[in-house]
């Protein structure tokens, strides 16, 4: 295919990545750096309020926004600031007095540092988890029945494509305080339980939210990848005497290899980016990820303003993580690129 | 001789059986339950023991029940009326409809089915069945507590069809749009052995790593003021686009798009390319051997890639609440407002039922499209 078709095929897509992605992020970029604000001035204000004999009048200085006499908004300045809301959002010199004291957990006190905890941590323990359910309920059904496969295809299809607010939802109206599973589980401890109380108890359900959604993504993968397992590669292990587990360990994972590095690239993408689930389990007093944070700074606070520069500056520190997460995946495509027969 | 070599214990069989029991029962539970919660009157949906939330004895009492009878018959008229839809139905409007309208004619199929069953369901069945009850003595008398108050507060008065048209609008665009603009790049990259198109597809793969927060965080500005920023240029026309749902649309598409070309290619590198150089031998040019070589034969490819289009618009939380005001506000972010007027426990039940609402959809897209969904999430895994 000539270059000037192949342009032409690829034009409309590449136009629409370039103008809502990619000029985002540079417009991020360049906001991180900036700050507008509304211009404020000082106006002396006189109240008077009715007395006796005479009226009581004080006046006091109020700060109020310029008004744009031609628009009737408000006139907004817009000034570099340097990394000023990198450090709003870092903040570095709570996080240096932490570690001079030795108070390590204080840093977890800090917004940033706590999301970036809690993404990382759900990220990375998850990510075994979906791997491993997912293959053994691909194992459990390729062992079934042929006729039950269509059903338990059909159910295990539905906490993958559910709405992941939803989705989240539904677990908590489970565990909610008068929710089933609280009330059946306080039966049988004889203990007031108490889910969304505390931080350990909701992180617990938000690993067991997120392997339920995405397992069965990685077990459909799976099941059609142990479809083409080589039987004779199978059948010669036997002879040779290896046992069920050895020929699990053996043949059947290093077979589904490449589709388990898939899985993980994507679930290391989509991980890293959880948000509804803080949504779905409102648990924004107790734990947050990165993604909820630039969307609570971008959400308009009670006087309607939202906090564009340092949503931006924590845009960009996510985006930063998520390139490092990705640099070692990446690097290895590009090798195998170029020992590729391109 | 393989067969009784690879034969298994019964203890194995036995714990594999177990496993994808628990498995189902697992996956099914917490979305069966919110669905039985959201026929029941708040004091049964939570009430402490799971017998009283299935039966609904105070439901019941309020005078809203379904007897033995009704269940048998509700429950046959359902199976018969799925059982048709995938065998009668298909024929019937391969009959109906000229092949070239083919998929015009499922559109409209589809529709006049959902409304004749609802009509069939709701309407008619209990009429009869009240009629029926009234002469049946035992069989006849309420046993299950079910109501439907709770959908018709959220569908009536809080007036959530509103949000489920904007859903539709927002999705409906964004499939259209991405599928569009998807074939086209996913075929051009199928076909092109070039570096460029190499380097393009790496690039989309990072975009689709990116968090959607960090490309909001990018157009809110913009959204915003767009009015002004425009002015030079379309005059008094220019919108805000803040709040427009064909803006969000736009957006999402974007979005979309690294992973609609990434598995449209993929799609399409299945589908023979002497199929095209053939047409090319004949005289035609790429756009016409696409056209009339290419697009007759690349359907299963574009539904399943339009399946997964579809839950990203029909799914999305973050970028329509952050880019849409309220008064055009689509479905999954509305059930937000639930949240701060969660008060009673009626206004948690009507939450529920909106929950049940947004997630009927995709289980009959599921029902309908199983195949189609197994086979996307394969396709885009064979050359990851």
């Amino acid at each position: 295919m000539k270059f000037k078709t192949f342009f032409w095929f690829v034009a409309p897509s590449l136009f629409m990545m370039i103008l809502f992605i990619a000029a985002p992020l540079i417009s991020v970029f360049i906001q991180s750096f900036q700050i507008t604000q509304p211009v404020m001035q000082q106006i002396e204000v006189e109240t008077c309020t009715p007395g006796f004999l005479t009226q009581t009048c004080t006046t006091e200085l109020k700060t109020v926004p310029v008004i744009d006499e031609a628009t009737g908004k408000t006139q907004t300045t817009t000034a570099w600031v340097g990394l000023e809301s990198y450090r709003n959002v870092l903040q570095m010199d709570k996080v240096w007095a932490a570690i001079g004291s030795g108070q390590f957990r204080d840093i977890l006190q800090i917004d940033f540092w706590k999301a970036l905890r809690f993404t990382l941590t759900f990220t990375l323990l998850t990510l075994p988890l979906v791997v491993g359910v997912g293959l053994a309920i691909a194992l459990a059904v390729n062992n079934a029945a042929k006729s039950l496969r269509g059903p338990v295809i059909f159910i295990s299809l539905l906490p993958f494509i559910i709405t992941p607010v939803i989705g989240s939802l539904s677990i908590y109206w489970l565990f909610v305080g008068d929710g089933i599973l609280t009330t059946t589980l306080e039966r049988w401890t004889g203990q007031d339980i108490a889910m969304f109380a505390q931080s350990w108890t909701i992180e617990l359900l938000m690993y067991f939210y997120r392997v339920w959604h995405v397992a069965p993504f990685a077990f459909v993968i799976f099941y059609a990848g142990l479809q083409t397992v080589n039987m004779d590669t199978l059948e010669s292990a036997i002879i040779d005497g290896a046992s069920r587990f050895e020929r699990l360990r053996y043949v059947i994972v290093p077979h589904l290899m490449p589709l388990i590095v898939f899985i993980a690239l994507i679930h290391l993408m989509d991980c890293y980016r959880v948000f509804e689930e803080i949504i779905g389990f409102r648990s924004e007093a107790h734990v947050i990820s990165l993604q909820w944070l630039t969307f609570d700074f971008l959400t308009p606070d009670d006087a309607g303003n939202r906090a564009i520069s340092r949503a931006s500056a924590s845009a960009m520190l996510t985006m930063i993580g998520i390139v490092i997460l990705l640099i070692l995946p990446l690097r290895r495509t590009w090798r195998d690129h170029k020992g590729g027969a391109h | 001789m393989s067969s009784k070599a690879t034969a298994q214990p019964l203890s194995l069989k036995i714990a594999s059986g177990a496993f994808l029991a628990f498995w189902c029962v697992l996956a099914a539970f917490p979305i069966f339950w919110i669905a039985v919660m959201s026929v029941k009157s708040p004091r049964d949906a939570f009430a402490a023991s799971a017998w009283d939330v299935i039966t609904g004895p105070v439901t019941q009492a309020a005078g809203n029940g379904l007897s033995v009878l009704d269940i048998v018959i509700g429950l046959a008229f359902l199976v018969y009326a799925v059982r048709w839809a995938f065998t009668g139905l298909p024929k019937l409007i391969a009959h109906l409809s000229p092949p070239a309208w083919i998929v015009l004619g499922w559109l409209v199929g589809a529709a006049v089915y959902a409304v004749v069953f609802v009509l069939l369901f709701f309407g008619l069945l209990p009429i009869i069945l009240g009629a029926v009850n009234a002469i049946a003595g035992p069989l006849g008398t309420p046993i299950l507590g079910l109501t439907t108050e709770h959908y018709v507060a959220v569908w009536g008065e809080n007036a959530f069809y509103e949000n489920f048209i904007n859903s539709m609008i927002v999705t409906a665009g964004v499939v259209t749009v991405s599928l569009t603009v998807g074939t086209l790049a996913g075929y051009g990259l199928a076909r092109s052995g070039s570096n460029l198109a190499f380097w393009l597809l790496i690039l989309a793969l990072i975009f689709r790593a990116l968090p959607h927060s960090v490309l909001v965080a990018g157009y809110l500005p913009w959204f915003i003021n767009s009015a002004e920023i425009l002015r030079p240029i379309f005059g008094e026309l220019s919108p805000t686009l803040y709040g427009q749902p064909w803006a969000v649309i736009a957006v999402l598409v974007a979005i979309n798009q690294p992973f609609t070309i990434w598995m449209l290619r993929s799609f399409f590198q299945n589908i023979p390319s002497e199929l095209d150089e053939a047409a090319r031998v004949d005289g035609c040019s790429h756009f016409q051997a696409f056209r009339r070589v290419i697009m007759p034969v690349m359907w299963p490819g574009v539904i399943t890639t339009g399946l997964f289009s579809f839950l990203l618009g029909y799914n999305d939380f973050l970028v329509t609440s952050l880019l849409l005001d309220a008064q055009n506000q689509t479905m999954v972010p509305a059930i937000a407002g639930y949240f701060n007027r969660e008060t009673t426990t009626t206004d948690q039940v009507e939450a529920v039922a909106a929950a049940v609402s947004i997630t009927a959809p995709l289980f009959l897209l599921v029902m309908v499209f199983q195949r189609q969904i197994v086979s996307g999430l394969t396709a885009g895994a064979v050359k990851g």
